[in-house]
This record gives structure tokens, C-alpha cells and sequence, in this order.
């Protein structure tokens, strides 16, 4: 499994990643390395085989829709990089 | 002075709780010692002297006024991926570099609620995605027992704080091996419950059906008294499971007459990425007490076991590259200086803010995840998941628990590995089937090899036990420490 230059600008732009062009081949050598590594799974044939999603096959919880938490958003905004009257601010979206 | 360093948790709680040392002297102690010796192996991230000596003052207050639980007063470090509130809380990572947590995680708040003083938080693998501590962004860890070496991953700090008697114990968490690896590279005790044992909540995620807080201390009995704090239902953590906790520490006295111990036939091999030799003989002298302790070694197989490197690296990578989707440079975290537009924002942001190796796992799982590529990837990982878990369920059916090694080799040098992911990954060869399967396992150190950096290392072997057998592994790990002392030696440098 060889991934192309073009292949690893479009999983980066998909995974919302700014990657130096420099770095671009380096990428493209590793993670065709890792899918290599990965394309063992396809020796065993799993034709029929339930996937796994809960290692204890243990079935979601659900809970009240009830409020468990007051509301702390000064708290939660002295964190936060840019905010303003309680907003979050980010570049101008819509001209 | 008295030499605190070389007390147990069972010890230093004993002396705790008869008035012979205050929680303030020990943390104190602690917190120098940490001073003095860090700086060689840069094993703490955030150092937290005010708070737990705060901490300690309110624990001493309660020591005297009587029925303070066990661990009142015992000064333990927290691994950096678990929120803090008013704690920088990193995950070793630039991404959270300015993140102080809000809240607490409940690792944190069940231990201190146990009378844990917390000295500070430990280094790790950037987002706890590494085998060596070599991701992390304020720089690797170095072994205690050479410091030419790696302390193992991702939990590193944590291994080699208490390796060195910064702490005398601390906590960890265990995707694919990062509790295990780091306590066999460092000679120390590290385990790993069960899937859902201990909340993960305020835990900062990266695989979420693989993620998995444990405690690494000195030694088996002392694991048992932190994994009472550590371990719980939740409500918070949708995938805690509601079991009663037993008492840990109850059973570890019990003899291992006609204990059935299973040794897997595909990990004992020498084949390419197998055991090596000094190791193995290691190994089988460790086997060999046991045998003579009573129990009975009995030779299993695992057939799909060499599966889980592969599967691991879409599990892994899939799961991680959702939850890492939240960093976004707008709501905490890392932002970009003047980004031009909100794409602009996201991905500089991003691209700036996660190291290579995480880059490198959210783009294999982007496109592990990616349209058409679903089936042929997570899909088929997810089914190949379910046949090394029914490996491990067969197993059981013969056996009471299966021993193997941890790790392959021995520490391995700073460097060795870091420009080869694959290589890395391989070094994980023996506990990531594991964590697939979400059975509890354990490594405790079981004597020396020198595989690797031509010095003497610790060699860890793994004990891994059935859904929920903690007690068990615990047991079967106190009565090989109460025939040898392994688990109380020091490196040289830290003895004093």
C-alpha cells in the first residue's frame, strides 16, 4: 500500500491538519509504512463475524434528560482563546 | 533522615495512620526529593508544592481526628492526561500547554476523596500516543535505571517517578500498553483493570473503546490499595460498568496451590519481533517459582494474537482521530497567531499544535474512516477484535490466568526507535492484545537482562487474568513478591 503525495494533501485537508509541504513525502512514507503494517488483518477471512464495539459487550447507559451541571461559562471561557460578552469569538465567516 | 523513599504505600500509610510521620513531612520530603532529582529525568511535567501542601495540612487535620481512610496523607502523582482542576493539565501536548482544567477527572476526585495528596502531574506521550515518552512536547523522560535509555510509554513520567522513588506510586492509563511497557522498561508494578473498571471520565480520551486508568506503584499490594481508590461506577462515563469494587487488598495472601497458569505458545517465540533470549530466561526462572509455589504451567494458544499490531493500528487511530476533532483553537487549547479565515483558524491551529506522531495516527484514522474505506478497515478491524477476545474467553476456559512477557526486549536507547513508527508499534507486541480484548492485566518486574543498552535492565512479565479478576492477578503477583525482591530494588543514582 503506497500512498501518493496528492492522497496525503487530501486525508490532511479532511482531518483539518495544516502540514508543511516539506513534511508531505515524510508523511506519505510513514503512513504507507503503517497501512502495510495493517494490511496483515486481510490474511484472515471474517466473513460472518460480528464486529466487536464494547469489549464486555456491555450495552449503553442512557440517563434522565435532566440538568446534573450549573452553568459555569465564565469559568469555562477564562480558558478559551478569544471570547467577548460570553461569545467566542472566531475570523469573520460571512461577509 | 529517614529514608521515606524506601517505604511502600502499605508501609507509609501505616505510619500515617499511628501518628509516626505527618502527611506535611512526607510530602514535603517527596516534594524535595523531586527537586533535587528531576532535573535528570524530567519525569514531571507540573510540580503542584503549593496545593499538595495544602492537601497534606487538611489530611494530617484529619489523621488526628481519627478514621481517615487508608490512603489519608500518602503523596501520589498524577499522569498528565488526567484533568486537574486549576491544574495545567498538558497531555504533554503544545495543544493543551495552556489548558488549565476546569474539573476534575474522577481518577483524581475518588482518590483525593481517599486522602491522596497529589505532588503534581507526570510526563507522558503526546496524548499518550507513543511507546517512550519521545512524542511528548516538554521533552522525553529518561530511564532510572540508565539514563542513556527510554523509560517506555506512554505513561513514562509516571514509571519512572516512582522507578525512582520520586512518588511512591502514581497513575496511569493504558491504551495499548502504556501502564505495562513503562513498569517492565522501569522495574516497577503497573496495572491495567478491566475495560470500564475505573471511570474515564475527565480522562483527556484517545481510544475511546481501548482507554483504561490503572495505578504503578512498588508493588502488587500497594497497587490493590490504590486501584480501592481508583476503581468505581460512574455516571459520567457511559461505558463504566455497574459492579460492586471488592476489596482488593482481601485475597492477596491466598496460596496458588493448583493455580493453572497458561503460557501462550505465540509469545514465546524468537520469531522476527519475538522474545529475546536473556529475556526468556528471565522469564522462565519467574515460571519456574511459580511452579514451585504450587501452581501449574500449562501450554495455551492464542492463534490471533499476531493480528493485534494491525488491528491496534486502526482501532487506535480511527477512534483517536474523532476525539481529536474537538481541538479546534476556538473553545480551549492552542490558537494560531492572525489566522485569515476559520479554515485558516482550524487547520494552522491544528497543524501547529499536535506533534508528528499525532498528526500521523488522526490522518491513518482519517482515512481508515474515510468514504469507501470503512469496510475494508475499521469494519474488518472490529471483526478480527472479536476473534482475539474469544481467544482469550477459550483460554480462560483452561486456565486461571496466562503469563508472557511484557516486552520483547529490555529498554531500548533514546532515539533507537523515534523514526521508525512501525518499529515503535512493534515494541507493543505483547500488551495490546489485551486492551483489544478488555481483560485486566499486570506487569511486575522479575529480574534483569541486558537485551539492549548493553547495561543491566529491568524485565517485567505480564499477568493477564479474565473480565474483572483483579483480585486474582493481584494475588498471584503479592505471592511471587513475597518470595523475591526484585520489586524493592533501586536504581543506583536514586538510592540515597
Amino acid at each position: 500500500m503506497s500512498l501518493e503525495v496528492d492522497e496525503v494533501k487530501k486525508i490532511a485537508k479532511l482531518a483539518c491538519l495544516n502540514v508543511a509541504e516539506d513534511d508531505i513525502q515524510s508523511y506519505a512514507s510513514n503512513l504507507s509504512n503503517i497501512l502495510d503494517l495493517v494490511e496483515q488483518m486481510n490474511a484472515v477471512d471474517t466473513a460472518g463475524v460480528t464486529p466487536m464495539s464494547h469489549p464486555i459487550e456491555a450495552v449503553q447507559r442512557l440517563r434522565e434528560d435532566i440538568v446534573t451541571d450549573f452553568n459555569r461559562r465564565d469559568e469555562f471561557q477564562a480558558i478559551a482563546p478569544l471570547t467577548e460578552d460570553g461569545l467566542y469569538l472566531v475570523p469573520k465567516v460571512i461577509e | 533522615m529517614s529514608m521515606y523513599h524506601t517505604r511502600s504505600v502499605t508501609e507509609l500509610s501505616a505510619m500515617l495512620q499511628a501518628g509516626e510521620v505527618s502527611s506535611v513531612e512526607l510530602t514535603r520530603y517527596f516534594l524535595d526529593r523531586i527537586n533535587n532529582n528531576d532535573d535528570k529525568l524530567n519525569s514531571f511535567i507540573t510540580v503542584s508544592e503549593e496545593m499538595a501542601l495544602s492537601q497534606a495540612k487538611a489530611c494530617d487535620e484529619k489523621l488526628k481526628a481519627g478514621n481517615a481512610p487508608a490512603l489519608t496523607g500518602v503523596p501520589v502523582a498524577h499522569k498528565d492526561i488526567f484533568c486537574t482542576h486549576g491544574v495545567k493539565t498538558s497531555c504533554g501536548s503544545k495543544m493543551l500547554d495552556n489548558f488549565i482544567s476546569p474539573y476534575d477527572a474522577t481518577v483524581v476526585k475518588n482518590m483525593r476523596e481517599a486522602g491522596v495528596v497529589m505532588l503534581g502531574k507526570t510526563n507522558m506521550d503526546e496524548f499518550a500516543m507513543g511507546s517512550s515518552n519521545e512524542t511528548s512536547y516538554y521533552g522525553p523522560v529518561k530511564n532510572p535505571w540508565n539514563l542513556d535509555t527510554v523509560p517506555g510509554g506512554s505513561s513514562g513520567g509516571s514509571a519512572a517517578a516512582v522507578s525512582a522513588r520520586l512518588a511512591p506510586a502514581a497513575t496511569g492509563t493504558d491504551t495499548g500498553g502504556s501502564i505495562r511497557q513503562p513498569a517492565a522498561f522501569c522495574g516497577i508494578t503497573g496495572l491495567k483493570p478491566t475495560y470500564g473498571r475505573v471511570s474515564r471520565f475527565g480522562m483527556v480520551a484517545f481510544a475511546s473503546s481501548l482507554d483504561q486508568a490503572g495505578p504503578m506503584g512498588q508493588s502488587a499490594s500497594d497497587c490493590a490499595l490504590l486501584l480501592n481508590a481508583m476503581a468505581g461506577f460512574d455516571e459520567k462515563d457511559s461505558t463504566c460498568i455497574e459492579k460492586d469494587v471488592p476489596d482488593y487488598s482481601a485475597d492477596l495472601d491466598k496460596p496458588l496451590n493448583g493455580l493453572r497458569i497458561g503460557l501462550p505458545k505465540e509469545y514465546f517465540t524468537h520469531s522476527d519481533g519475538g522474545m529475546n533470549a536473556e529475556v526468556e530466561t528471565v522469564i522462565k526462572t519467574a515460571l519456574e517459582l511459580y511452579r514451585s509455589m504450587g501452581a501449574e504451567l500449562v501450554e495455551i494458544e492464542l492463534p490471533n494474537s499476531s493480528l493485534s499490531v494491525p488491528v491496534y493500528y486502526v482501532v487506535a487511530p480511527a477512534e483517536c482521530s474523532a476525539n481529536l476533532s474537538r481541538f479546534d483553537g476556538v473553545r480551549y487549547g492552542y490558537r494560531c497567531e492572525n489566522p485569515k479565515d476559520l479554515n485558516d483558524l482550524y487547520t494552522r491551529s491544528r497543524g501547529e499544535g499536535f506533534g508528528a506522531e499525532v498528526q500521523r495516527r488522526i490522518m491513518v484514522g482519517t482515512y481508515a474512516l474515510s468514504s469507501g474505506y470503512y469496510d475494508a478497515y475499521y469494519l474488518k478491524a472490529q471483526q478480527l477484535r472479536h476473534l482475539i477476545s474469544d481467544d482469550f474467553k477459550k483460554a480462560y476456559q483452561q486456565v486461571d490466568v496466562i503469563m508472557a512477557p511484557a516486552t520483547p526486549e529490555t529498554a531500548f536507547n533514546l532515539g533507537a526507535k523515534s523514526d521508525d513508527p512501525v518499529a515503535m508499534y512493534l515494541s507493543d507486541i505483547y500488551t495490546i492484545a489485551v486492551n483489544l480484548a478488555g481483560i485486566p492485566a499486570m506487569s511486575i518486574p522479575v529480574g534483569f537482562a541486558n537485551s539492549n543498552s548493553g547495561k543491566s535492565m529491568p524485565v517485567g512479565m505480564q499477568i493477564m487474568g479474565n473480565y474483572f479478576k483483579e483480585a486474582k492477578l493481584l494475588n498471584v503477583a503479592h505471592m511471587y513478591q513475597q518470595q523475591t525482591d526484585w520489586h524493592t530494588r533501586l536504581p543506583e543514582e536514586f538510592k540515597a
